[in-house]
């Protein structure tokens, strides 16, 4: 057994078989972790810390181990993105109107990872409401990318930043993610760790702050493909307070990672080779091209017609669902209300509110949102994207008709860049970060980030796979047979 | 499409979010920008096409018309910036 300062740096794997051996505690465990993250301020990841929870569900977890009682997630320690509602525990969105928001309540995902007794040790940076790609818009400030290479901070990618920078930098085994349109998939390559984005309905968005209700959903964010099949187990499940919730059993995803992927037909989109993508990219998409073929599959060049709209599309509808779900912020029942002056009726109350309490990349999606959706626009707009949206998610359904098991695309068009640097740019130029990843919200499909490589600088490079609506565990072996080809176990050089 | 200021000022009123006369010029620049990105939806053919209510082909579950919670007055103030008596209190509404 290693030492137990390093406990905070094991998988999920490992360290669910040495709990239940008896090797190690989940109270070691939770220590190493708290310690790490006490020493992490500089990584911004962890927002709100809750060290007394996570010592108490560690404690309850060894009293399960010890009885014999012990799910896989049993005394493992995670760390929980703030867009999660949590009961009595800061719930913000990363965003000032939310703040001292303490919900009487519990989301539905934390439900079931504490009744597998998973140990929460706080809650985790992002962009405000989910809405960035830099965890730049944060109200906390952003978090910070493990991963150094010269003077620069580099970001973790969004929105799910502080959860890739927690895991990245084993501030915890694994954390959760939401994934809008690439929330998981472009942190987790900007990080080198793994991230499931799964079929929309496989997991519940009770208790999930809601940004574009039509695209979000959760997963687990992991150190590999083994600990997001287990993590993502616990996460999964039909839950009535959900209407679009999966009434579907769920797979033993941990016991389809076979690595038997033989016959399999891996798509190659030609329309995913993008003008102006480095070279050290196609090169990484290649590479994971010729894996997965030595592994058995039969690859081939297939056509999404409609992907170059995907971007337009989906900056329509999520901003239009934006801009419905967050007028609930109005200062009435809940967050920040705005210090009134004399005269100031309810109009001034919600307009000084959501002024003072929104970032102005929120601001901006709301206004866009509404735009889209007033008279006179909503068909030219919204109803043109919703239209352009059926025939995204057609051209995926053509091409798995046709045989194609999963999809093999690079997950971002570059490595991490630094904080501060796409600042100055205009808004679009940042919403490119999610050319390969936004079709797969738009079209409801599973989709899983693998680390493959690093790149001239030294930072990781993701592969995203593709796969089939409900087929996340064929979609995991495959991550599976990729994973072990790359053979990725680069890890930042601990500067903070 | 490009907005106007006018027509910024008329979204930041519907979105109830305040803007001050000086930030509109800029704010009408950048929705005008994304607005423009928006345009290339223009050249897709949709013809036929249905708009998307539903990502997955599923019926909306429908569950009988009961209370199926209550007596928890104390939790729903619980966050309220200001609540009185038992309810959410506002600036006045009408005068």
């Amino acid at each position: 057994m290693s030492a137990n300062s390093e406990l905070n740096s094991w998988t999920i794997e490992k360290a669910r078989d040495a709990l239940r051996k008896g090797e190690i505690s989940a109270v070691d465990l939770t220590m190493s972790c708290l310690t790490a993250i006490d020493a992490g301020d500089q990584l911004g990841a962890f927002v709100h810390k809750t060290p007394e929870i996570a010592l108490e569900q560690a404690r309850a977890a060894d009293q399960r181990l010890k009885a014999g009682d012990a799910p896989s997630l049993c005394g493992i320690p995670l760390g929980i993105k703030d867009l999660f509602c949590t009961k009595g525990v800061n719930s913000q969105a990363a965003s000032g109107i939310l703040e001292g928001f303490k919900p009487e309540y519990e989301s539905t995902v934390t439900t079931k990872l504490f009744a597998d007794g998973a140990v929460m040790l706080g809650k985790l940076n992002m962009d405000e409401f989910a809405m960035g790609s830099s965890n730049e818009t944060s109200v906390y400030g952003p978090a910070v990318n493990p991963w150094k290479v010269d003077e620069r901070q580099l970001t973790p990618g969004g929105s799910s930043g502080g959860s890739a920078a927690a895991v990245a930098g084993d501030l915890c085994l694994a954390a959760t993610g939401t994934d809008t349109g690439g929330s998981i998939r472009q942190p987790a390559a900007f990080t080198g760790i793994v991230g499931i984005k799964p079929t929309y309905g496989r997991v519940s968005r009770w208790g999930v702050v809601a940004f574009a209700s039509s695209l979000d959903q959760a997963g687990p964010m992991t150190k590999s493909v083994r600990d997001a099949a287990i993590f993502l187990q616990s996460m999964s499940g039909h839950d009535p307070k959900d209407s679009t919730s999966a009434d579907l059993a769920v797979p033993d995803f941990e016991a389809a990672l076979t690595g038997d992927i033989r016959g399999k037909v891996i798509g190659i989109p030609k329309e995913y080779r993008l003008d102006g993508i480095p070279a050290e990219i196609d090169a990484l998409w290649e590479q994971g091209i010729a894996m997965l073929r030595d592994a058995g599959a039969e690859v081939r060049e297939i056509s999404l017609p409609h992907t170059k709209y995907a971007l337009p599309a989906y900056y329509v509808i999520a901003p239009a669902e934006a801009s419905s779900n967050l007028a609930r912020y109005d200062g009435v029942r809940y967050g920040h209300r705005a210090k009134l002056g004399p005269g100031d009726g309810i109009t001034e109350m919600y307009e000084k509110t959501r002024a003072e309490g929104f970032g102005p990349e929120v601001q901006r999606r709301i206004m866009i949102g509404t735009y889209v959706l007033s008279a006179g626009f909503y068909d030219a707009y919204y109803n043109r994207a919703r239209r352009v949206r059926a025939l995204i998610k057609q051209d995926f359904e053509t091409v798995f008709a046709e045989g194609v098991d999963a999809i093999l695309t690079p997950a971002t068009p570059s490595s991490a860049f630094g904080l501060g640097e796409m600042t100055a740019v205009d808004p679009v130029e940042m919403y490119l970060n999610d050319v390969f990843t936004v079709t797969v919200n738009l079209a409801g499909l599973p989709g899983v980030s693998v680390p493959v490589g690093l790149d001239a600088k030294g930072l990781p490079l993701g592969l995203q796979l593709i796969g089939k609506p409900w087929d996340e565990a064929g979609l995991l072996n495959h991550a599976y047979v990729l994973e072990r080809a790359a053979g990725f176990v680069a890890k930042p050089q601990k500067w903070w | 499409m490009s907005i106007d200021i006018d027509t910024a000022r008329k979204v930041a009123k519907l979105a109830r979010i305040r803007v001050e006369e000086t930030a509109l010029p800029g704010l009408a620049r950048e929705l005008s920008g994304i607005l423009t990105f928006m345009e290339q939806l223009n050249e897709v053919d949709v013809s036929g096409v249905e708009p998307m209510v539903s990502v997955t082909p599923m019926r909306l579950p429908r569950r009988a018309d009961v209370v199926t919670d209550g007596n928890i007055q104390p939790q729903v103030l619980k966050n309220a910036p200001e609540a009185r008596e038992g309810f959410f209190a506002v600036p006045k509404v009408v005068e």
